[in-house]
């Protein structure tokens, strides 16, 4: 694909800017504490924006709008139940113990609330993690840059891949080296405007030409189009999950454990300029995370309903006889698991193999759709010169910062917990300040690994879920029985976090989803159980490990000694004086923001059903 | 923070609205609005980019 000057133009503007707010900020970083903490002195609603930000990685963007076009509608569960109630939790609930304990990080809460090694196994593993999620985004986004061609004409096809690898990397470490967390911060703001900027003309442009949600609803199965249709039972909806897995697995084991115990988020409240803004951050941020569905995965419908131009520009009344015979059959077809195989593609291609350039077939012969390119094609299929170079830019945008929340998570917890705990206990703050720095260089130079690492997933949401099932799953079970019960002891949560996530890797071992090789995908130990899809194995992992968790943890914490009571004020929610924010006018209280936020959640719920 | 952060995403609008906007008026009606169904989306979208970052930067500029 060709790109036209005026979208380098576009492009070049915002990564001046990115790296501009590094440069604009650099004189402000003069202590440990601002690079990392980004000196707690950022007001909620920016913080509720990075918050936000930082979560949309490659998985977001792209992954739901492959996702959108491959199962539709019902992908709004990891929004509507998977994020908006934990979101709440998170702010309302544990917000006052992380902000108010003036712990510096995650781990840092948990040395507090329990011992050292617990601290020390949640750091190490959260360091892991964050390389991992880190380098997918590099990762997919250099491939993305490939499969288009943007660079093609300007460097040759085969620097292409590493060439878009050591660049978007640069300018990441560029502007978190020069300007630590703060800088972070203010670009995933910018990245969050762009990102609404370049997606909502893309969906009204798109729904325009589809002729509307109703065209949608009219066009594609039933399943596609609700959100709880066929939800009771796996072998009647797209995802192939049950109700149980669905609420239990990803409403509360994946999702509380990813938004009330991920560093990556929880840095962002960490950083507000007061207790209260820090417990507003996680409730302001569930406001634009609710709409996100129309901006992310709607586009992914809108791909799979395109037919050409020449068809709805003119008239609706040729491509009715079409409408009606793809509607009768997906009506006919809505109760069987075959969905995916009725459903139009739009302008979805085929995947090709990338040797011998043909494409690619599935064990039954049927073609398989590269579900991945939904969102970008669209964007290509749209929007005109200088649109497009926005568009491409918001794409990126939304890459770089879910890159760099990882990395500043990881120069954190590097620093504080694993380097200044173990490793050098008394140095000077601007050691610390230096060493923030480095750990920057080398945390990039580990994501490109990682990078290179990631090749044998097809799909990058799968293989997130897969990461986070085996490590946060268990997690929650550790923070909920530690700020809610003050009986649970130190002990007790390392024992549980280690069966929690062997646990999850046994689950993982033992189980496969239907039609995959044993291996990567589960039942590398022996096959017990086969689950019709990958999604439902991942939500099951989690609820085993969570469950596993929460009674290892609960009996040896009747059998160890527990710490005295005065050790745990301000870390356990019975030991703690209530926050008073009654000082605050009523629309600034998180209760009521709370609230209406529950409040939209259901009802989109409901209109989605 | 010393730099309040709608300062420089207002600044970034306006640059991106205006280059947009500014790129729509030469292309009034060429052909390369077939793709957007007729809309000449670079100057409607680059004008409302322009005005909210034009605001969003005076209120990123204000004293406190």
């Amino acid at each position: 694909m060709h790109l036209a000057s005026i979208d380098w133009l576009v492009m070049l503007v915002y990564f001046a800017f990115v790296l501009g707010i590094g440069f604009a900020l650099k004189r402000y970083i003069r202590s440990s504490s601002d690079f990392f903490l980004a000196g707690r002195s950022i007001p909620a609603w920016v913080c509720g924006l990075a918050f936000i930000s930082a979560n949309v990685g490659a998985q977001e963007v792209l992954g739901m709008g492959a996702s959108g076009a491959k199962y539709g509608i019902v992908m709004s569960h990891f929004y509507w139940i998977g994020a908006i109630p934990a979101m709440l939790f998170v702010g309302y609930f544990m917000m006052p113990f992380y902000y108010g304990s003036k712990a510096r990080s995650v781990p840092e809460y948990l040395r507090m609330r329990y011992d050292e090694k617990t601290r020390a196994l949640n750091a190490f593993s959260f360091a892991i993690m964050t390389i991992f999620s880190s380098g997918i985004s590099l990762y997919a986004m250099a491939l993305l840059i490939q499969t288009l061609g943007l660079l093609d004409g300007l460097i040759p096809h085969a620097w292409v891949f590493h060439f878009s690898i050591f660049l978007s990397a640069a300018i990441v470490l560029g502007y978190i080296f020069l300007g630590g967390l703060s800088s972070a911060i203010y670009n995933e703001v910018l990245q969050f405007f762009l990102i609404v900027a370049g997606f909502l003309p893309l969906v009204w442009i798109g729904l325009r030409n589809v002729g509307g949600w109703a065209a949608i609803q009219q066009r594609l199965p039933a399943a596609m189009t609700h959100s709880w249709r066929g939800m009771e039972h796996p072998s009647t909806n797209s995802l192939g999950v049950g109700l149980i897995g669905l609420v239990m697995g990803l409403g509360f084991v994946l999702s509380f454990g990813y938004w009330c115990t991920d560093f990556l988020v929880i840095q962002r409240a960490m950083a507000a300029d007061s207790q209260d803004s820090a417990r507003l951050v996680p409730v302001i941020a569930a406001i634009p995370k609710m709409f996100f569905p129309f901006v992310v995965i709607l586009p992914g419908l809108i791909a799979v309903c395109v037919t050409s131009h020449a068809v709805t520009s003119t008239t609706v009344s040729a491509p009715a006889a079409l409408v009606a015979g793809v509607s009768a059959a997906a009506t006919s077809s809505a109760e069987s698991p075959q969905i995916k195989e009725l459903h139009p593609h739009g302008i979805i291609p085929q995947k090709l193999d990338p040797i011998t350039g043909e494409a690619v077939l599935d064990s039954n012969g049927a073609p398989v759709y590269n579900y991945d390119l939904a969102t970008p094609l669209l964007l290509i299929h749209f929007f005109p010169a200088g649109m497009l170079g926005l568009g491409i830019t918001a794409l990126l945008a939304s890459f770089m910062s879910g890159m760099a929340g990882n990395v500043t998570a990881f120069n954190t917890v590097w620093t504080y917990d694993i380097y200044q705990s173990y490793i050098r206990k008394n140095a000077s703050d601007s050691h610390y300040l230096w060493m923030g720095r480095a750990t920057t260089v080398g945390g990039i130079l580990l994501s490109i690994g990682a990078a290179y690492a990631v090749t044998s997933f097809n799909n990058i949401y799968d293989a997130l879920q897969l990461i986070f099932s085996l490590v946060n799953a268990p997690l929650f079970a550790t923070f909920l029985l530690g700020m809610f019960w003050k009986r649970t002891t130190g002990h007790a949560a390392f024992a549980g976090l280690l069966c929690g996530s062997t646990a999850a890797l046994l689950h993982h071992g033992l189980t496969i989803p239907q039609g995959a090789v044993p291996g990567l995908h589960g039942g590398w130990i022996t096959t017990l159980h086969i689950y019709p899809s990958d999604m439902a194995q991942n939500f099951w992992t989690a609820i085993f490990s969570f469950t596993v968790n929460l009674v290892v943890t609960t009996v040896v914490s009747l059998l160890t000694k527990p710490r005295p009571e005065g050790e745990l004020v301000g870390l356990v929610y019975s030991l703690t004086p209530r926050h008073i924010d009654s000082s605050l006018s009523w629309y600034k209280r998180p209760i009521w923001i709370a609230s209406g936020v529950a409040a939209m959640a259901l009802l989109l719920n409901f209109l989605f059903r | 923070m010393g730099l309040d952060v709608r300062l420089p995403l207002g600044l970034l609008f306006l640059a991106i609205g205006m280059l947009l906007a500014c790129f729509g008026l030469a292309t009034k009606g060429s052909d390369i609005y077939a793709k957007s169904m007729g809309v000449n989306l670079n100057l409607i979208w680059g004008s409302i980019l322009m005005i909210l970052g034009l605001l969003a930067a005076w209120l990123g500029q204000k004293p406190k």
